[in-house]
């Protein structure tokens, strides 16, 4: 049994919620560049080039990338053998106020979805909780902005709706969303399990980094499949025209009922941040 | 070329504008998102006097974060357009001629920018360190319980921007992917 100090999560989290909102991975930077490098739209190589400088103040003076700096997404594996002294789930809010108060965040978080009045402090994070062999805790922070989470969808198809109804369902919701959610766009699916694990799933595909395709070649084949199919659809960076509406398309699967094919369709814009510390 | 503007945007000018043309906007612009939004269209249907002067205005639907010392404010770019849909055309119909946002709009929109004269920029999402170069003064006007969603006017210099949809309708993201995908034929 290994001994955690709560203390020790919460100066995590706040790290990782600052480094997360300034600076974009450095998978995520050369898919972009590398885009750019492909585009042949002058108007779609005029904005990736302002992404590109974007990204480049917020690197040199450590301000966030995009005002929205999200809901805290916050990705907790626990290894069986680990102890967190202290309240975890406290533990990790204390450090998404923290972080989101001392990198100068913003505040986006009402405390009912009907009332709306601002929590003030960005919490609470929205905390997944994975139990794994070990006594380590990996924590991934991920801030999801909500002009693209507003793009997301999800659809319970029928078996015999089979590998296209999948295509045609994640194809139809990256044509509805259109310029909304920010182009190019990463686009995360949930294959299988049941309506909530589907749209857990397409939200975890965000976080795999875009240099590392699913593991099973089947499955690999229809990310690079379907990112093709998006990008022949010329909806282009802000939807104003071009090659580049996507990114990278990350599926991840997982058994489901003989009755069902859940899918769902998890967006993130460009802006797809995340960052990870192993305890 | 980049059109320079110098705000006030008067609804002569507004009709004058393209889609599809890059402006930089200079001069006095205010933000306001949802929150705002519900509350502006609540005076309005009381028949009281707003916090900001609608005629001739542009509003960015931007939540910026927080100034750091030293800046002027914090990174401040647009937020999605159709969450303003429902308020829009009664700010429209009392003298607003320019919003500035990121996404697709209404009919309800279009048609009252058709009707009064009015123009809808995008600015890049996602782009909020660079855009908030271009802001050289914020200053709180109204609702600061709002926090990052309260009004603010800022003032601008060469705030770069493209006409998206013209007071005649015209829809860069119809044309503009019309454009590329005959481009690549």
């Amino acid at each position: 049994m290994r001994i955690i100090e709560a203390a020790k999560v919460t100066e995590v989290v706040r790290r990782l919620c600052i480094d997360a909102n300034c600076h974009l991975p450095g998978d995520v930077k050369a898919r972009i560049e590398g885009c750019r490098a492909c585009e042949t739209f002058p108007v779609a190589q005029g904005v990736l080039d302002q992404i590109i400088e974007n990204y480049g103040i917020a690197d040199a003076n450590d301000v966030p990338i995009c005002q929205d700096t999200g809901l805290a997404c916050v990705f907790v594996e626990i290894g069986q053998d680990v102890h967190v002294e202290g309240n975890l789930a406290e533990a990790i809010d204390e450090g998404v106020r923290q972080g989101y108060a001392d990198g100068y965040l913003r505040k986006s978080v009402v405390r009912d979805p009907i009332d709306r009045v601002n929590t003030g402090d960005n919490t609470p994070a929205m905390i997944y909780y994975d139990i794994v062999p070990g006594d380590k805790l990996k924590i991934t922070v991920a801030p999801k902005g909500a002009g693209s989470e507003n793009m997301s969808r999800i659809k319970m198809l029928k078996p015999s709706d089979g590998l296209q109804g999948v295509k045609d369902f994640v194809l139809q919701c990256v044509e509805e969303a259109g310029p909304n959610p920010c182009p190019p766009i990463v686009v995360g699916v949930g294959v299988g399990g049941t309506f909530d694990k589907a749209a857990y799933l397409a939200k975890k595909a965000l976080v795999r980094p875009l240099d590392a395709p699913n593991p099973d070649p089947f499955w690999a084949a229809l990310e690079d499949e379907l990112l093709e199919k998006i990008n022949a659809l010329g909806i282009g960076p802000q939807g104003m025209g071009g090659r580049t509406t996507a990114l990278a398309v990350r599926i991840e699967k997982m058994p489901a009922h003989i009755a069902s094919l859940p899918v769902a369709v998890n967006i993130n814009c460009h802006v797809t941040r995340h960052e990870t510390e192993v305890i | 070329m980049a059109k320079k503007i110098q705000l006030p945007l008067t609804h002569e000018m507004a009709r004058e504008l393209r889609s599809g043309e890059s402006c930089l906007l200079s001069g006095v612009i205010y933000t306001a998102r949802d929150a705002a939004h519900k509350r502006l269209c609540e005076l309005v249907a009381q028949g009281k006097e707003l916090p900001i002067d609608i005629q001739d205005a542009t509003i960015y639907f931007v939540g910026p974060t927080p100034a750091k010392p030293g800046q002027a404010i914090g990174s401040a770019g647009p937020t999605t357009s159709y969450r303003m849909d429902a308020y829009s055309p009664t700010l429209i119909s009392i003298g607003q001629t320019g919003m500035i946002g990121k996404g697709k709009r209404s009919d309800e929109v279009v048609d009252a920018m058709k009707q009064y004269g009015a123009v809808y920029f995008g600015a890049i999402g996602g782009c909020g360190a660079l855009l908030s170069k271009c802001i050289k003064k914020a200053e709180l006007v109204a609702y600061e319980d709002l926090g990052a969603e309260a009004i603010r006017r800022l003032e601008v210099e060469d705030f770069p921007v493209v006409v998206i949809i013209d007071s005649e309708g015209n829809n860069l993201y119809e044309t503009g992917r019309k454009e590329y995908l005959e481009s690549i034929q």
